[in-house]
């Protein structure tokens, strides 16, 4: 079998040298499923649209000094008490209004992206090695690891994931990122693993993988050579989807304030204090609000993407 | 029929002492509910110990547990903190959030499947690729965002309900916090059936009805829908559980007294028995839906017979 990591190179780098016969080198030569995916992604503006977003993003989440001067938790009560926005004032401290203790919004919103992102992407390779590596396990061996390893994945998903949650993180007084992660990768591994046990199952039933077994390929081998890289395009697709969730649902937490804990700052907690004042300063919460909503869509709609691009069935 | 009932029945019995036993574990070793009764002040060794072996918590983890299900079993699911029977605030906390809930499915199951139904039959026009945009902006939406925009807009800016929902939860003040409860799956409901129907338009058993001559009518809805049905029903089978357990968020913003409210007071304030029993019920909910949707396979799908 091909080496797929190379195969998506050498198509790419073709398409990068000669544009001009795009279409016909890649009706020439055979695609690998990434390669194929990869060509399908390209030609989706939704792709590119949640890519500039992530893009954004994730430089707002590595240089928020970069966007804003302002100091998010200095709060100026005399002054700028829940001052309403001033939507002109592009970039500036007052861009978004001020919150209830008198903080820039804007610099809230911006210095709130980084820890959302870190959970995210937090729990997301948390939950995949760790969900990708029981539904593995218990794929490919089979019988008896393979029913302890089901059962148990019944007994975890069986509990209410936010309940759940919050049961966990109500036992730490100080949550900081990792904890959060932690406590939601305990309850969030399931659907990872019973999606990469099934892929699995289908990927070592192929004829390669008897071949390899023929040839005296050992066991890691066979597992991560032959198997992995074939069952892989169903987890993948399920983790992508389940980042902007996780986003979701630390803000959820911490909106209900069993997320992280303050001086941290998160958008769930903002979220949380301009509630209690939404009648006549809705401006404190529609802000951090939609910048929550932003970035969870531009995860999703990655998801998406890629899903579309991995599954022919849905062409 | 009967037989794979009983046999569903059995299998499901470890499932549920392995997850009862988990959340039993999790909120018993994470916390101290001891500690807890008496708030910030350290409680005194001798009321502490004398508190502990009344409500056996001295025993082991697991005697404990299994003293906890043999009273539940017996009808007794210990008393809150306050004093009250927990049996009590379930039957004043589950009747609301399965109102919550029911109306949540319905709204789900009608809209999710129309918008779902109309945009797999035209796959690729217009009205496909909003509904798919239009669904990914509804997932990405936090159940805490849009129930504060949709308050706000509805109860205070426009003023068209009232914002919160009083003590006995009527159907109609449940209607707008059964949309905010059913949005992010109303739109996984509307692409489910999307996607299945888009798969199933093609299948032979249509052609023949095509081919039959029968009304368009009665092909979608008898041939087309009964069959791409089973992917929703096992999502909403699912859901259920998840809706009754997620209803907290819903159950915060607009003041609804169900489920989702006693849990996380009892989470809050460390009070074990509450929230054990709540969710003891929310994980036999959620394995009766999943034995249910089981069962309609069969009724979907005539290839499919329990023996």
């Amino acid at each position: 079998m091909p080496d797929t990591s190379s195969t998506t190179l050498t198509a790419t780098e073709e398409t990068a040298a000669a544009p001009a016969d795009v279409v016909k080198t890649e009706q020439r030569k055979p695609r690998s499923l990434w390669g194929d995916a990869w060509f399908e992604l390209r030609h989706r503006p939704m792709f590119w649209v949640s890519a500039i977003l992530l893009v954004i993003l994730l430089l707002i989440a590595a240089f928020p000094g970069l966007f804003t001067s302002a100091d998010p938790t200095k709060g100026d009560l005399t002054n700028h008490f829940l001052s309403k926005p001033e939507l002109t004032h592009f970039f500036q401290p007052d861009w978004f209004g001020y919150d209830g203790q008198g903080r820039s919004i804007y610099a809230r919103v911006i210095h709130g992206t980084r820890n959302s992102i870190l959970v995210g992407v937090g729990v997301t390779a948390a939950v995949t090695f760790l969900g990708g590596l029981l539904g593995m396990l218990a794929g490919y061996f089979g019988g008896l690891i393979d029913s302890v390893i089901s059962r148990l994945t019944d007994i975890f998903f069986g509990i209410p994931f936010l309940l759940g949650t919050m049961v966990v993180l109500n036992a730490f007084t100080d949550r900081k990122v990792y904890v959060v992660v932690l406590a939601l990768t305990f309850l969030g591994w399931t659907s990872i693993a019973r999606v990469t046990r099934s892929s699995v199952i289908t990927a070592k039933q192929a004829d390669y993988v008897t071949a390899a077994r023929a040839l005296g390929a050992s066991t890691t081998r066979m597992l991560f050579r032959h198997v992995m890289p074939n069952a892989l395009a169903p987890t993948i697709v399920v983790a992508t989807i389940a980042l902007g969730g996780y986003i979701s649902a630390e803000a959820t937490l911490s909106y209900l304030g069993l997320g992280l804990s303050e001086p941290a700052i998160s958008w769930g907690i903002d979220i949380s204090e301009a509630s209690k004042a939404i009648r006549d300063n809705p401006h404190a919460l529609m802000f951090p609000a939609g910048m929550l909503t932003l970035t969870v869509f531009a995860f999703i709609m990655l998801g998406d993407a890629v899903r579309d691009a991995l599954d022919p069935k849905l062409r | 029929m009967g037989r794979y009932v009983i046999r569903r029945l059995i299998q499901m019995a470890p499932v549920f002492i392995g997850s009862t036993f988990l959340i039993f574990m999790m909120v018993f070793a994470l916390g101290d509910p001891v500690a807890a009764l008496f708030g910030d002040k350290a409680p005194d060794p001798a009321t502490a110990a004398r508190i502990r072996e009344e409500l056996y918590l001295d025993q082991p983890l697991w005697k404990q547990y299994l003293h906890y299900m043999g009273q539940i079993f017996q009808g007794d699911f210990g008393t809150a903190f306050n004093g009250q029977p927990v049996t009590e605030l379930m039957a004043a906390a589950y009747p609301v959030t399965l109102r919550l809930t029911m109306v949540a499915i319905f709204i789900e199951l009608v809209v999710g499947i129309t918008l779902g139904v109309l945009s797999g039959l035209k796959r690729g026009h217009f009205i496909d690729s909003s509904v798919l945009v239009l669904t990914l902006v509804v997932i990405s939406i936090p159940t805490f965002v849009s129930g504060y925009v949709l308050q706000y807009l509805f109860g205070v800016k426009w003023d068209v309900i009232r914002p919160t929902v009083s003590v006995d939860a009527p159907l109609n003040e449940l209607i707008l916090p059964g949309i905010v409860l059913a949005l992010v799956s109303l739109a996984y409901v509307t692409r489910l059936t999307r996607t299945s129907i888009a798969e199933n338009v093609r299948a032979d058993y249509l052609r023949t009805a095509v081919a039959k001559g029968l009304p368009r009518r009665r092909i979608i809805t008898r041939h087309l829908l009964r069959n791409s049905l089973i992917p929703v029903v096992t999502f909403i089978g699912t859901d259920i559980g998840s809706l009754m357990g997620g209803a907290i968020v819903t159950e915060t913003i607009f003041n609804i007294h169900g489920v989702g409210y006693q849990i996380y007071q009892g989470i809050l304030r460390n009070n074990a028995p509450t929230v054990v029993g709540f969710v003891t019920i929310l994980v036999i909910v959620f394995l009766i839906a999943n034995l249910l949707v089981d069962l309609l396979y069969a009724v979907l799908d005539p290839r499919i017979r329990y023996a």
